[in-house]
Protein backbone atom coordinates (compact mmCIF):
# COMPACT_ATOMS: atom_id res chain seq x y z
CA UNK A 1 0.00 0.00 0.00
CA UNK A 2 1.18 3.14 -0.81
CA UNK A 3 -0.75 5.37 1.30
CA UNK A 4 1.46 4.58 4.42
CA UNK A 5 3.89 7.15 3.85
CA UNK A 6 1.09 9.93 3.77
CA UNK A 7 -2.44 8.92 4.80
CA UNK A 8 -3.39 12.58 4.55
CA UNK A 9 -2.64 12.72 0.18
CA UNK A 10 -4.79 10.80 -2.18
CA UNK A 11 -2.75 9.15 -4.78
CA UNK A 12 -4.50 7.40 -7.68
CA UNK A 13 -3.31 6.73 -10.99
CA UNK A 14 -7.03 7.65 -12.67
CA UNK A 15 -7.72 11.20 -13.93
CA UNK A 16 -10.33 11.28 -10.92
CA UNK A 17 -10.99 10.52 -7.77
CA UNK A 18 -14.83 9.63 -6.47
CA UNK A 19 -16.60 11.38 -3.82
CA UNK A 20 -13.57 14.45 -4.52
CA UNK A 21 -13.86 17.61 -6.88
CA UNK A 22 -10.58 18.90 -8.02
CA UNK A 23 -10.19 22.96 -7.25
CA UNK A 24 -6.93 23.93 -8.78
CA UNK A 25 -4.28 21.73 -10.49
CA UNK A 26 -0.84 22.80 -9.04
CA UNK A 27 1.11 21.11 -11.57
CA UNK A 28 3.26 18.18 -12.31
CA UNK A 29 5.12 16.44 -9.47
CA UNK A 30 7.86 14.44 -9.78
CA UNK A 31 10.43 12.13 -7.99
CA UNK A 32 12.81 9.86 -9.24
CA UNK A 33 15.89 7.27 -7.67
CA UNK A 34 18.60 5.60 -9.48
CA UNK A 35 19.36 2.35 -8.30
CA UNK A 36 22.02 -0.29 -8.78
CA UNK A 37 22.07 -3.95 -7.48
CA UNK A 38 24.52 -4.85 -5.53
CA UNK A 39 27.00 -7.75 -6.21
CA UNK A 40 25.41 -10.32 -4.12
CA UNK A 41 22.01 -9.88 -5.41
CA UNK A 42 23.97 -10.13 -9.11
CA UNK A 43 25.53 -13.38 -7.97
CA UNK A 44 22.46 -15.22 -7.30
CA UNK A 45 20.90 -13.38 -10.27
CA UNK A 46 23.71 -15.62 -12.44
CA UNK A 47 22.93 -18.54 -11.13
CA UNK A 48 18.54 -18.66 -11.51
CA UNK A 49 19.82 -17.45 -14.89
CA UNK A 50 21.02 -21.30 -15.17
CA UNK A 51 17.68 -22.88 -14.03
CA UNK A 52 15.12 -20.12 -14.36
CA UNK A 53 12.63 -18.74 -12.30
CA UNK A 54 11.94 -15.56 -10.48
CA UNK A 55 14.75 -13.37 -8.77
CA UNK A 56 13.07 -12.08 -5.87
CA UNK A 57 15.33 -10.02 -4.91
CA UNK A 58 15.44 -7.96 -7.96
CA UNK A 59 11.16 -7.86 -7.52
CA UNK A 60 11.83 -5.98 -4.02
CA UNK A 61 14.81 -3.91 -5.36
CA UNK A 62 12.04 -2.68 -8.28
CA UNK A 63 9.61 -2.19 -5.43
CA UNK A 64 11.69 -0.43 -3.12
CA UNK A 65 12.88 2.17 -5.70
CA UNK A 66 9.36 2.57 -6.95
CA UNK A 67 8.17 3.09 -3.07
CA UNK A 68 11.27 5.45 -2.86
CA UNK A 69 10.48 7.79 -6.21
CA UNK A 70 7.12 7.84 -5.03
CA UNK A 71 7.70 9.39 -1.97
CA UNK A 72 9.79 12.04 -3.47
CA UNK A 73 7.25 12.81 -5.74
CA UNK A 74 4.59 13.29 -2.52
CA UNK A 75 7.15 14.96 -0.66
CA UNK A 76 7.18 17.45 -3.70
CA UNK A 77 3.33 17.58 -4.15
CA UNK A 78 2.93 18.37 -0.29
CA UNK A 79 5.43 21.38 -1.02
CA UNK A 80 3.26 22.76 -3.61
CA UNK A 81 0.06 22.60 -1.05
CA UNK A 82 -1.61 19.63 -2.73
CA UNK A 83 -3.61 17.48 -1.01
CA UNK A 84 -4.17 14.92 -4.38
CA UNK A 85 -2.00 13.79 -6.35
CA UNK A 86 -4.03 12.15 -9.67
CA UNK A 87 -2.59 10.43 -12.83
CA UNK A 88 0.16 9.22 -11.28
CA UNK A 89 2.47 6.89 -13.79
CA UNK A 90 5.93 5.33 -13.67
CA UNK A 91 8.81 5.34 -16.58
CA UNK A 92 11.86 3.36 -15.60
CA UNK A 93 15.48 3.87 -18.24
CA UNK A 94 18.91 2.39 -17.70
CA UNK A 95 21.02 4.82 -17.07
CA UNK A 96 24.13 2.52 -16.68
CA UNK A 97 24.83 -1.02 -17.29
CA UNK A 98 23.59 -2.57 -13.27
CA UNK A 99 22.03 0.91 -12.71
CA UNK A 100 18.50 1.94 -13.69
CA UNK A 101 16.43 4.89 -12.76
CA UNK A 102 12.91 4.62 -11.50
CA UNK A 103 11.16 8.53 -12.23
CA UNK A 104 7.87 8.63 -10.92
CA UNK A 105 5.08 11.61 -11.81
CA UNK A 106 1.65 12.82 -11.74
CA UNK A 107 -0.23 16.36 -11.35
CA UNK A 108 -0.51 17.70 -7.97
CA UNK A 109 -4.18 18.97 -7.13
CA UNK A 110 -5.97 20.41 -4.59
CA UNK A 111 -9.40 18.68 -4.32
CA UNK A 112 -12.59 19.26 -1.86
CA UNK A 113 -15.65 17.07 -0.72
CA UNK A 114 -18.35 17.02 -3.50
CA UNK A 115 -20.84 18.99 -2.23
CA UNK A 116 -23.74 17.18 -4.27
CA UNK A 117 -23.78 13.80 -2.69
CA UNK A 118 -23.71 12.14 -6.36
CA UNK A 119 -20.54 9.99 -6.10
CA UNK B 1 34.98 -31.74 -25.13
CA UNK B 2 34.91 -30.91 -21.92
CA UNK B 3 33.15 -27.49 -22.91
CA UNK B 4 30.26 -29.73 -24.29
CA UNK B 5 29.98 -31.65 -21.72
CA UNK B 6 29.82 -28.63 -19.79
CA UNK B 7 27.26 -26.99 -22.15
CA UNK B 8 25.28 -30.31 -22.15
CA UNK B 9 25.01 -30.41 -18.57
CA UNK B 10 23.89 -26.90 -18.50
CA UNK B 11 21.41 -27.84 -20.73
CA UNK B 12 20.06 -30.20 -19.13
CA UNK B 13 19.60 -28.46 -15.79
CA UNK B 14 17.76 -25.80 -17.75
CA UNK B 15 15.34 -28.36 -19.30
CA UNK B 16 14.78 -30.06 -16.03
CA UNK B 17 14.35 -27.13 -13.47
CA UNK B 18 13.57 -24.87 -16.39
CA UNK B 19 11.14 -26.94 -17.23
CA UNK B 20 9.51 -27.61 -13.83
CA UNK B 21 9.84 -24.48 -12.20
CA UNK B 22 7.74 -22.69 -15.22
CA UNK B 23 5.25 -25.20 -15.44
CA UNK B 24 4.65 -24.79 -11.11
CA UNK B 25 4.84 -20.80 -11.89
CA UNK B 26 1.64 -21.34 -14.36
CA UNK B 27 -0.09 -23.46 -12.20
CA UNK B 28 0.31 -21.62 -9.01
CA UNK B 29 -0.99 -18.31 -11.54
CA UNK B 30 -4.05 -20.21 -12.62
CA UNK B 31 -4.55 -20.93 -8.79
CA UNK B 32 -3.81 -17.46 -7.86
CA UNK B 33 -6.20 -15.62 -10.98
CA UNK B 34 -9.15 -18.38 -9.85
CA UNK B 35 -9.37 -17.01 -6.44
CA UNK B 36 -9.53 -12.98 -7.60
CA UNK B 37 -12.02 -13.34 -10.41
CA UNK B 38 -14.58 -12.01 -8.93
CA UNK B 39 -12.57 -8.36 -8.73
CA UNK B 40 -13.71 -5.96 -11.24
CA UNK B 41 -9.99 -5.14 -13.12
CA UNK B 42 -10.17 -2.46 -16.15
CA UNK B 43 -7.35 -0.03 -17.54
CA UNK B 44 -9.79 2.50 -18.44
CA UNK B 45 -8.94 5.92 -16.61
CA UNK B 46 -11.75 6.60 -14.26
CA UNK B 47 -12.89 4.83 -11.00
CA UNK B 48 -16.07 2.68 -10.73
CA UNK B 49 -19.34 4.62 -10.55
CA UNK B 50 -20.49 3.28 -7.34
CA UNK B 51 -16.93 3.87 -4.89
CA UNK B 52 -17.53 3.43 -1.44
CA UNK B 53 -16.89 7.10 0.21
CA UNK B 54 -14.93 8.52 2.00
CA UNK B 55 -12.07 6.85 0.81
CA UNK B 56 -11.78 7.26 -2.58
CA UNK B 57 -9.12 4.96 -3.87
CA UNK B 58 -5.81 4.15 -3.05
CA UNK B 59 -3.00 3.17 -5.74
CA UNK B 60 -1.37 0.04 -5.70
CA UNK B 61 1.87 -1.63 -7.54
CA UNK B 62 3.13 -4.81 -7.86
CA UNK B 63 6.12 -5.85 -9.44
CA UNK B 64 7.70 -9.43 -10.72
CA UNK B 65 11.50 -9.82 -12.07
CA UNK B 66 11.59 -13.45 -13.87
CA UNK B 67 15.12 -15.12 -15.37
CA UNK B 68 15.44 -17.38 -17.89
CA UNK B 69 16.67 -20.39 -17.83
CA UNK B 70 20.13 -21.90 -19.80
CA UNK B 71 18.01 -23.81 -22.29
CA UNK B 72 15.63 -20.84 -23.29
CA UNK B 73 18.50 -18.72 -23.42
CA UNK B 74 20.36 -21.21 -25.66
CA UNK B 75 17.26 -21.96 -27.80
CA UNK B 76 17.06 -18.04 -28.56
CA UNK B 77 20.49 -17.49 -29.23
CA UNK B 78 20.05 -20.60 -32.57
CA UNK B 79 16.83 -18.37 -33.47
CA UNK B 80 18.88 -15.32 -33.05
CA UNK B 81 20.72 -16.29 -35.97
CA UNK B 82 18.11 -17.47 -38.46
CA UNK B 83 15.39 -14.53 -37.04
CA UNK B 84 12.34 -15.30 -36.24
CA UNK B 85 9.60 -15.87 -32.62
CA UNK B 86 11.14 -16.61 -30.00
CA UNK B 87 8.63 -18.64 -28.16
CA UNK B 88 10.68 -19.12 -25.53
CA UNK B 89 10.57 -15.82 -23.88
CA UNK B 90 6.97 -15.30 -24.47
CA UNK B 91 6.04 -17.57 -21.98
CA UNK B 92 8.74 -15.59 -19.77
CA UNK B 93 7.00 -12.31 -20.33
CA UNK B 94 4.06 -13.42 -20.38
CA UNK B 95 4.73 -14.99 -16.33
CA UNK B 96 5.67 -11.81 -15.43
CA UNK B 97 2.87 -9.87 -16.64
CA UNK B 98 0.67 -12.35 -14.82
CA UNK B 99 2.38 -12.44 -11.97
CA UNK B 100 2.56 -8.51 -11.49
CA UNK B 101 -0.92 -8.41 -11.92
CA UNK B 102 -1.99 -11.02 -10.03
CA UNK B 103 0.20 -9.23 -6.90
CA UNK B 104 -1.77 -6.08 -7.61
CA UNK B 105 -4.63 -7.55 -7.51
CA UNK B 106 -3.93 -9.71 -3.90
CA UNK B 107 -2.67 -6.47 -2.35
CA UNK B 108 -5.90 -4.47 -3.00
CA UNK B 109 -7.94 -8.30 -2.43
CA UNK B 110 -6.13 -8.11 1.24
CA UNK B 111 -6.66 -4.66 1.99
CA UNK B 112 -9.97 -4.64 1.73
CA UNK B 113 -10.70 -3.23 -2.11
CA UNK B 114 -12.80 -5.09 -4.32
CA UNK B 115 -12.05 -3.22 -7.67
CA UNK B 116 -8.80 -2.30 -9.27
CA UNK B 117 -9.10 0.42 -12.66
CA UNK B 118 -6.53 1.92 -14.50
CA UNK B 119 -4.39 -1.15 -14.73
CA UNK B 120 -1.01 -0.42 -16.27
CA UNK B 121 2.07 -2.32 -17.37
CA UNK B 122 5.46 -1.18 -17.97
CA UNK B 123 8.54 -3.26 -19.06
CA UNK B 124 11.38 -2.13 -16.30
CA UNK B 125 15.39 -2.43 -17.33
CA UNK B 126 17.00 -2.79 -14.25
CA UNK B 127 19.88 -4.11 -15.32
CA UNK B 128 21.07 -2.33 -18.09
CA UNK B 129 19.31 -4.87 -20.59
CA UNK B 130 18.96 -2.24 -23.44
CA UNK B 131 22.90 -1.56 -22.44
CA UNK B 132 23.92 -4.79 -23.30
CA UNK B 133 24.07 -6.39 -19.88
CA UNK B 134 24.86 -10.51 -20.60
CA UNK B 135 21.95 -11.98 -18.30
CA UNK B 136 18.33 -11.70 -19.64
CA UNK B 137 15.68 -10.94 -16.84
CA UNK B 138 12.49 -9.68 -17.42
CA UNK B 139 11.36 -7.15 -14.98
CA UNK B 140 7.81 -6.12 -15.26
CA UNK B 141 5.65 -3.54 -13.33
CA UNK B 142 1.73 -3.29 -12.68
CA UNK B 143 0.21 -0.22 -11.54
CA UNK B 144 -3.42 0.20 -10.82
CA UNK B 145 -6.15 2.09 -8.14
CA UNK B 146 -8.12 -0.15 -6.58
CA UNK B 147 -11.56 1.02 -5.00
CA UNK B 148 -13.92 -0.34 -2.84
CA UNK B 149 -17.43 -0.52 -4.57
CA UNK B 150 -20.80 0.05 -2.25
CA UNK B 151 -22.74 -3.05 -3.99
CA UNK B 152 -21.30 -6.66 -5.75
CA UNK B 153 -21.77 -6.30 -9.37
CA UNK B 154 -25.00 -8.40 -11.14
CA UNK B 155 -22.42 -10.92 -12.33
CA UNK B 156 -22.01 -10.14 -16.07
CA UNK B 157 -22.40 -7.11 -15.74
CA UNK B 158 -18.96 -6.09 -15.08
CA UNK B 159 -17.91 -3.70 -17.43
CA UNK B 160 -20.51 -1.34 -17.10
CA UNK B 161 -19.74 -0.01 -14.07
CA UNK B 162 -16.91 1.09 -14.55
Amino acid sequence: MLQDSSQDLYVVNTETIPGMTIIRALGIVQGNTVRAKHLGRDFAAGLKNLVGGELTGYTELLTEARREALSRMLEEAQALGANAVVNVRFSTSAVSQGAAEIYAYGTGVYVEPDTTASG
Amino acid sequence: MEFLIGTAVLLLIGLIAGRASEKRHFAELERREGELRDMLVTDIHYPPDDVELPRGGVMIIGDAVIATDYLKSFIAKLINIVGGRIGVYESLLERARREAIVRVLQEARNNGYDAVCNIRIDTADIGGMAMGAKTVTVAISATGTAYKRRHMPVPGSQLKSC
